[in-house]
């Protein structure tokens, strides 16, 4: 396949206003000052050259619509396409946020009854909507974190303890919010080690931040009684529902002690990841956080009319994340997959998450593979480590992503957690079908194989792709961002 | 069952595979006390009937013809913007950190790259961030790593008061002060600030909240002499025809950030929308969010990569530039489209004409009695309207003629129980225009008796 | 298996010093913190006259895939930056005894003496 050329090498001399009469006359009242001295140094393609251009480009991408895609913790389900439909229709796309509320009761309802069904899903009494993705929903909890202990006149209170193996955006998040972080090790059976746990907790201890199944892959079976410590100690618990997928419909943050919790909206309920987002990470609190939830929120009176609730109707609230109301685009495609599953299908995600984990995780072990926590059962997730093929003959859990590609498999999520040494965590979710699965472990078989036998076959992957591994250290070397013509 | 496809005989195959009798098994490292529950969501609908369901709820919002902006804006999106981005290629693509099957995202993303440093006149753009308010606390938090912590920003007062809101919030967790930056009441510009505090940053909105141009060259030079970074806040439309930030003053602004959602994003009640981000290639290190490179294979094939990912979240953690992970990727790649649909000319067109028409409509609205333009002086296709009556008042009424007549800056606690800030856009057409100055004339004479 | 000088002096956290006398030490990473790093791609060097302690970070290492602290092996000065190592950070892969070198550092005596020797590094490197 040739490469595509960039998008600047179309250039046509079109109908250019510059330097025209018209464009004169309408700018005379802006001072030359003010204005841009030269055109804009931007190409002029034909219709059907962008269409031909990006059609094409598509087409060198994987996609959940043509790829499996078993990345853990991404929670890579079908995207339901008439939740798209329905975002778009006119009568919200073109929905200018200044529009006084009654005029959006259509909008403000949805996004009221999806307020009320992630309070009922997470077992927590209220919702933001507000987060535009996990990270904001992480920043805006342990911001309320912060404001609950700073109401209550415990200005102390500036340790947030945070997991080894929790994700990247933990401890980032906490940082931002202005807190240190303290980090709790986990044990070799995946639980949490409470003996570190005790001795981190004191009256400096702002809460903590955990996520049940773990980053790890499994249930946190000790949780009530981190709970109870936390509790005891002063603190609060932050639930990261990166993982929300494993028990959606079983369990319940809220039930299990956690204070406040995000939800990633572009994971657990299907709205596309689009190369990168947007998301959504609604928060959802229980009693002691409600004041301090972000704005706006939406609020129905007695006469069943919507409005916003604001500054004014909040006078705790930790403020603004953003300009309007959050990504609401991404909401009504949460609203529409909430609706579609209603009750008995919300129930039925975790249960089939978790069976099309387990029965990949025997299946590989079956055919060779080492689990990393064999004698556990998995979450909706699990980990797999190659290390034995690299004590074998090198190759590493890379490569064994690298030469999935050629498959036409997405590799999975790898080295992370990084506590685990050339780990896969595999999240198959529960849209895939038996026969994909199966594939997928034929596919995980040879590859297996090959690493024995014609290890190069992994090393130089992938073969069949646009391009190569890429030089990556050049890339940050040279760092050739742009385009500037 | 809606989106899982496993028949029963293929549930019982696995379940066999895996040694359990039912599915709840898989559940037993669970504490018992932890059950399940009846969650009181009502029963799921078949898409018929969600489609009927959405289609009645959309309809339930009012068709407006719209004259608001204030940071988001009613423009024109060519049919094929959203029919490639919905492709499913691109719409249910992951983040690219697997480049090889990735390069459609990727390329589109460089190209993104590219538009954004020549519009903006900067050597580096970053992958986008959430919106024009969380990329502007993100460029003050930038700042203060290129200047030295402890340092103040300066925020002028004719910043749109939600985004000043978001650096409240997002800047005050961090207790990093805010100086505010007084305007000028009789033209709604900025003034110079007045002594030399300890500040690392300057703000320069162009366009300000209402609709005004600001004498960036001189408040650029300003900041640069007393050795303040400037943060330039601009609408990409309008730097069509206005001189690009990075040619502002002597030496150019540092940051330059604002909102992208006028090129190809639908204003769906404010978002998701994205927050671009540009800088000085020197800085580079220190910018938050993703960056594409070009580089080459083994076998000297050119494609592109995520780099410097060393900065961000997954690798550095508690000392990653920003917390962001998931961004904006779906709207930029729809934003890149649209940026080549319209081309070079097509955006500059969209700008004269953007501007043209708001003078039109400046100087119909002039001829209603009662009328005034309270800031006199420059702007772009927003300006406001001072009338003799309550612009609430007057917005409500025009609600009812089909109108969104513009945004109350005494809901944002600025100007006056009159004032009406006003955008007219490209998609207003002549009649448009002579409607709203009739509806404004028969308002404010109902308004009178 | 990573090369472990025996005329260096290290740390646990995976820097050499060498002794060049008049109380002045050059440090630099091993090789085997080059090998975990990966390729990298910049460097951000201590400032020169800067006063540092032994312990505390005093630099970043970025690779591709990473991003390190560079801890300050001893307490002392800086006396000398390898302000190349700018435009050439891949010198500290393959080189990071000789060309690779980060800084010279003014130090006490004292300072040398708490270094771990090559033997007892060596075990913790091939750990």
């Amino acid at each position: 396949m040739n490469p595509a050329p960039l998008i600047f090498a179309y250039d046509h001399q079109r109908d250019p206003v510059h330097g025209s009469m018209e464009e004169a006359e309408a700018l005379a009242d802006i001072p030359q000052a003010l204005l841009r001295g030269d055109a804009l140094h931007w190409p002029n393609p034909s219709e059907l050259e962008v269409v031909r251009h990006y059609t094409r480009l598509s087409q060198r991408n994987f996609s959940i619509d043509t790829h499996f895609y078993p990345l853990g913790s991404c929670t890579m389900k079908y995207n339901p396409r008439i939740a798209h439909e329905g975002a778009m229709l006119a009568g919200f796309a073109r929905l200018h946020p200044q529009t006084p509320a009654p005029a959006m009761q259509g909008l403000l309802r949805i996004l009221w009854e999806l307020q009320e069904w992630l309070a009922a899903v997470t077992g927590m009494v209220a919702v933001g909507l507000t987060p535009a993705a996990g990270a904001q929903g992480e920043l805006a909890g342990v911001a309320m974190i912060r404001a609950y202990h700073q109401s209550r006149g415990d200005h102390q209170r500036k340790r947030m303890l945070i997991p080894t193996a929790a994700h990247g955006t933990n401890p980032a998040s906490a940082r931002m919010a202005g807190f240190t972080v303290v980090e709790i090790p986990t044990g070799h059976d995946g639980d949490l080690d409470l003996a570190a746990l005790d001795a981190a907790l004191g009256p400096d201890t702002a809460g903590i931040m955990l996520t049940n199944p773990s980053t790890l892959g499994v249930f946190e079976r000790q949780i009530v009684q981190i709970a109870e410590r936390v509790h005891g100690a002063g603190g609060l618990l932050y639930y990261d529902g990166a993982n929300l997928n494993a028990i959606l419909g079983r369990v319940r943050p809220g039930d299990m002690g956690f204070d406040v919790m995000h939800l990633n909206l572009h994971k657990t309920l299907a709205t596309p990841h689009g190369g990168g987002g947007p998301g959504a990470g609604a928060v959802a609190v229980r009693e002691r956080l409600l004041p301090f939830l972000p704005q706006p929120r939406v609020a129905r009176d007695e006469q069943g009319r919507y409005r916003w609730l604001d500054a004014g109707d909040l006078p705790a609230s930790i403020g603004r994340l953003s300009a309007h109301a959050g990504n609401v685009g991404v909401l009504l495609r949460a609203h529409a997959y909430l609706r579609r599953l209603g009750r008995e299908g919300v129930e039925r995600v975790s249960r089939y998450a978790a069976l099309n984990a387990n029965y990949l995780l025997k299946r590989l072990q079956a055919v060779g593979f080492q689990a990393a926590f064999p004698e556990r059962r998995a979450s909706h997730e699990f980990i797999l480590s190659v290390a034995d093929l690299q004590r074998e003959n090198g190759i590493r859990a890379l490569d064994v992503a690298k030469r999935l590609l050629d498959y036409g498999i997405h590799a999975p999520t790898v080295y992370f957690p990084q506590l685990v040494p050339e780990c896969l965590l595999i999240e198959p979710t529960e849209t895939e079908s038996k026969a994909s699965l199966d594939r997928f472990v034929e596919v995980m078989q040879r590859i297996r194989q090959e690493a024995l036998e014609t290890p190069h076959l992994l090393r130089e992957a992938p073969h069949h792709l646009p391009v190569g591994r890429l030089d990556e250290a050049l890339a940050a070397r040279r760092l050739d961002v742009a385009d500037r013509g | 069952m809606p989106y899982i496809p496993h028949g029963p005989d293929e549930v019982a195959q696995m379940q066999a595979a895996i040694g359990i009798a039912d599915l709840d098994a898989l559940f037993d490292e669970v504490p018992a006390q932890l059950g399940s529950r009846d969650l009181p969501l009502p029963h799921g609908l078949g898409e018929m009937a969600l489609r009927r369901e959405m289609e009645e709820r959309a309809a339930a919002n009012t068709p407006l013809r719209c004259f608001a902006g204030g940071g988001a804006y009613a423009h024109h999106i060519p049919a094929i913007v959203w029919e490639l981005a919905g492709r499913g290629e691109l719409y249910t693509a992951y983040t690219p950190y697997q480049a090889e099957a990735s390069q459609g995202t990727l390329q589109i993303l460089y190209e993104y790259q590219s538009f954004l440093t020549r519009l903006t006149g900067m050597e580096v753009a970053n992958a986008s961030l959430y919106d024009g308010a969380s990329a502007l606390a993100e460029a003050c938090l930038m700042a203060l790593r290129l200047q030295g912590e402890g340092k103040a920003i300066l925020v002028p007062e004719n910043l749109l008061p939600a985004w000043r809101q978001v650096l409240d919030s997002i800047l005050g967790w961090q207790e990093i002060p805010l100086l505010g930056v007084p305007y000028d009441r009789q033209t709604g510009r900025m003034r110079l600030p007045e002594g030399n505090s300890d500040s690392a940053a300057l703000i320069i909105p162009q366009i300000n909240a209402c609709g005004g141009l600001e004498a960036v060259d001189a408040l650029t030079d300003w900041a640069h002499a007393r050795q303040m970074l400037a943060i330039a806040v601009v609408n990409p439309l309008a730097l069509a025809i206005l001189k690009a930030p990075g040619a502002w003053g002597q030496g150019g602004a540092d940051l330059v950030v604002g909102e992208g959602q006028p090129l190809g994003i639908p204003l769906s009640a404010g978002g998701p929308f994205f927050g671009f981000l540009t800088c000085r290639k020197a800085h580079v290190r220190q910018m938050p969010g993703r960056l594409v490179a070009r580089t080459v294979d083994a076998r000297e094939r050119e494609g592109f990569c995520l780099t410097l990912q060393a900065r961000e979240q997954h690798i550095r953690r508690g000392k990653a530039t920003s917390n962001i992970c998931t961004n904006q990727g779906l709207m930029v790649t729809a934003a890149t489209i649209h940026m080549a649909a319209l081309g070079g000319d097509g955006l500059r067109r969209t700008a004269v004409t953007c501007h043209a028409q708001a003078r039109r409509l400046r100087d119909l609205l002039a001829e209603v009695p009662g009328t005034q333009f309270p800031f006199p002086g420059p702007f772009f296709h927003e300006f406001v309207l001072r009338l003799p009556r309550s612009a609430r008042a007057v917005r409500d009424a025009l609600l009812e003629r089909g109108i969104l007549a513009g945004i109350c800056l005494a809901e944002w606690g600025m100007g006056e129980a009159g004032d009406l800030l006003v955008c007219v856009t490209e998609l207003a057409s002549d009649e448009d225009l002579l409607d709203y100055r009739d509806a404004l004339l028969v308002t404010l004479k109902d308004l009178s008796a | 298996m990573s090369t472990v000088p025996d005329n260096l002096r290290y740390t646990e956290t995976h820097e050499w010093v060498e002794n060049i006398g008049g109380g002045r030490y050059r440090v630099g990473i091993t090789d085997h913190a080059q090998e975990l790093l990966g390729d990298l791609v910049f460097v951000e060097l201590p400032a020169l006259g800067s006063q540092i302690r032994a312990g505390n970070p005093c630099g970043v290492l970025e690779s591709v895939k990473a991003a390190a602290d560079l801890y300050a092996p001893i307490s002392g000065t800086v006396a000398e930056v390898n302000d190349a190592l700018v435009e050439n950070p891949q010198w500290l892969n393959e080189d990071p005894h000789g060309r690779g070198w980060i800084m010279v550092v003014h130090a006490d005596a004292a300072a040398w003496d708490g270094l771990l020797d090559a033997a007892t590094y060596a075990r913790i490197a091939e750990a």
